[in-house]
């Protein structure tokens, strides 16, 4: 635990002397805005057709969870998608260029530590990004009365969304010695998760329940009505599990090809 | 955990490592005794640095194995890393860190605590002279530095073992011998392998020479039994016509000729090595020599046998008549003969 936590830190670091953290965190932090004062504006004009088609002719207060921050955490989602597989390309992609990741493979370490550590300083970044929106999150408590458990939900199921985000990007990272090749590549299989649903209609009906269990989409939707399903979790847990695993076999089998 | 040898030496057994069809490192033995300096030398894609990488753990061997402090490299890989300080080819450092950080992260995954960390770091840097780059970030280094930075990362926590690869390249002349007398001061505590393609790096640093070529072990000796082949003699190559007499006596009288060697007649033209001390010119007696005695002049050069030209011997034309070329007096690349301790 101690050489994880070692590389987590280490990993930290790393985004926070370049440029990289700032930048992911920055522009995180304007497009969740963006959506935020969008997300809001459709809010107030739902809450002033409510007026108008009801009984009074003052705006209606409305729920915010249901047309505020569901839509949001929605929209949140995507943005994740575009941006995690830039914070995981140069997780493997970069020590393998610069010839450090020699120093790590010939210390006294073992490949699942040096995975997890990557993943572990990841997420913490990640965290750091969901973290900015809380603040956003506050001002909706602070103006309307939201509530609260729909929301931590809504953070659980993108929290552990980003997470399996985070596994594949450190195992197509572990694969190339190239950092855009891996973000695109990782991007590539991120969006193909997500659409996956998109073609089950049009399948037969195993086809259908399988790629509908499958896509990534589909299992956020739950968290974000603010219901723990263990389902989902299981979901989760496991793409995470499974892409760690596969991490592992892919830096075993870089070390027998040299 | 069990140890296999004693806790310094390095045990290399008919190590083979395969990229598919190629061949980078071809049934390898050797064995570095406790407390020594092995050189490793070889012309570049030799298999040099994928021994090393082997040794160190970074790479698994095809075939055969390698013990290092100890352990496996394979089969007890964290222990036997844990033992093991290495510099690689190039050094492996991060850009964005300032070295003082950098070494601290290496100070922690290789499991100093943090109480010791700052003194450990302090003392590489101290060994190693980068006291004043403390706080330079790596990647404003320049080669020499970042050279040493390395250098500091492999001594850091006081391994067993060291596994340098070209740990001289890229400095300038003053840092070698200041790289060199590290090292060699840090022998005895801790056995060293150090790769190389400088000939008289090896002969100054180390008390025993592997020389490797096209993967394979080509030689294995100490450097003074190498360089006593070509030292204290100088050789002349000489080809006179004497008309048919034997000018072997005639040539042996001459003032400072030590050596006749390989006389050969090829009718009434006879061609000889002649070795003289070292330092001494016997061009102008021998001239004079073949001159008074009326013979014919036909060739005479000097032969430089320099372990410059031992080693591309070795390295070059190991085609034909490879039995000659093994330098070692077990005469193999398999056999591994015991190392005995030399005063170098």
């Amino acid at each position: 635990m101690r050489n994880v936590l070692a590389i987590a830190q280490k990993e930290l670091q790393q985004y926070f002397v370049s440029p990289i953290a700032y930048v992911v965190v920055g522009l995180f932090a304007v497009l969740f805005g963006y959506f935020y004062v969008a997300s809001l504006s459709i809010l107030l004009q739902v809450s002033m057709q409510a007026g108008m088609f009801g009984m009074g002719g003052g705006p209606q207060a409305v729920n915010i969870n249901e047309f505020m921050v569901r839509p949001l955490l929605s929209n949140t989602a995507v943005i994740l998608l575009f941006f995690l597989p830039f914070l995981t390309a140069r997780a493997y992609a970069e020590e393998k260029r610069s010839g450090t990741i020699e120093l790590l493979m010939t210390s006294p370490l073992t490949d699942l530590q040096i995975i997890l550590g990557k993943f572990l300083g990841v997420l913490t970044l990640f965290a750091v990004m969901l973290g900015v929106t809380t603040i956003h999150m506050g001002i909706l408590f602070w103006y309307g009365e939201p509530e609260l458990g729909p929301i931590l939900t809504g953070y659980l199921g993108l929290g552990l969304m980003g997470a399996s985000f985070i596994s594949v990007g450190l195992l197509v990272s572990s694969a190339t010695r190239n950092q855009i090749v891996a973000g695109v590549i990782t991007f590539a299989v991120l969006l193909l998760f997500w659409v996956m649903s998109w073609m089950a209609d049009s399948t037969g009906p195993t086809m259908r329940s399988a790629l509908t269990y499958l896509s990534i989409l589909e299992h956020f939707d739950d968290f974000s009505k603010g219901i723990i399903d263990t389902k989902h979790v299981v979901y989760y847990l496991s793409f995470i599990t499974f892409g760690i695993f596969l991490t592992a076999k892919s830096v075993d089998s870089e070390r027998w090809r040299g | 955990m069990e140890q296999l040898g004693g806790n310094l030496v390095i045990d290399v057994q008919q190590l083979t490592k395969r990229y598919g069809p190629i061949v980078a490192v071809n049934n390898v033995s050797f064995r570095v005794e406790p407390g020594q300096i092995l050189g490793f030398l070889g012309p570049n894609g030799a298999g040099k640095t994928t021994t090393m990488r082997v040794l160190t753990g970074y790479i698994p061997p095809t075939n055969g194995r390698a013990i290092v402090a100890g352990f496996d490299v394979f089969e007890q890989a964290v222990e036997a890393k844990r033992r093991t300080g290495y510099l690689p080819e190039t050094p492996p450092l991060y850009p964005e860190m300032t070295v003082r950080e950098y070494l601290t992260f290496v100070a922690r995954i290789n499991a100093i605590g943090s109480n010791q960390r700052r003194q450990r770091v302090d003392l590489a840097m101290d060994r190693t002279s980068i006291g004043d780059m403390a706080n330079r970030h790596c990647g404003k280094l320049s080669k020499g530095y970042r050279q040493r930075v390395g250098l500091a990362q492999a001594i850091l926590h006081n391994p067993d073992v060291l596994i340098l690869d070209e740990p001289t390249a890229g400095l300038d002349p003053k840092q070698i011998i200041e790289t060199r007398e590290l090292i060699k001061g840090l022998a005895g505590d801790h056995t060293i392998i150090l790769s190389t393609h400088i000939l008289p790096e090896v002969a100054q640093t180390c008390e025993r020479v592997v020389i490797i070529n096209k993967g394979c072990v080509v030689a294995e000796d100490t450097p003074i039994n190498l360089t006593n082949r070509l030292k204290g003699s100088e050789t002349i190559y000489l080809e006179i016509d004497t008309g048919g007499a034997d000018p072997t006596a005639g040539l042996e009288a001459v003032p400072g000729v030590t050596r006749i060697a390989s006389g050969t007649d090829n009718g009434g033209e006879w061609s000889f090595d002649i070795e003289s001390a070292e330092g001494t010119d016997v061009r102008r007696e021998l001239v004079h020599a073949v001159v008074s005695k009326g013979w014919g002049l036909l060739e005479m050069r000097p032969v430089r046998l320099s372990l410059e030209e031992i080693f591309l011997q070795l390295t070059t034309e190991e085609d034909e008549q490879p039995d000659e070329r093994q330098l070692s007096t077990e005469g193999g690349t398999e056999k591994v003969e015991p190392v005995e301790a030399t005063d170098a």
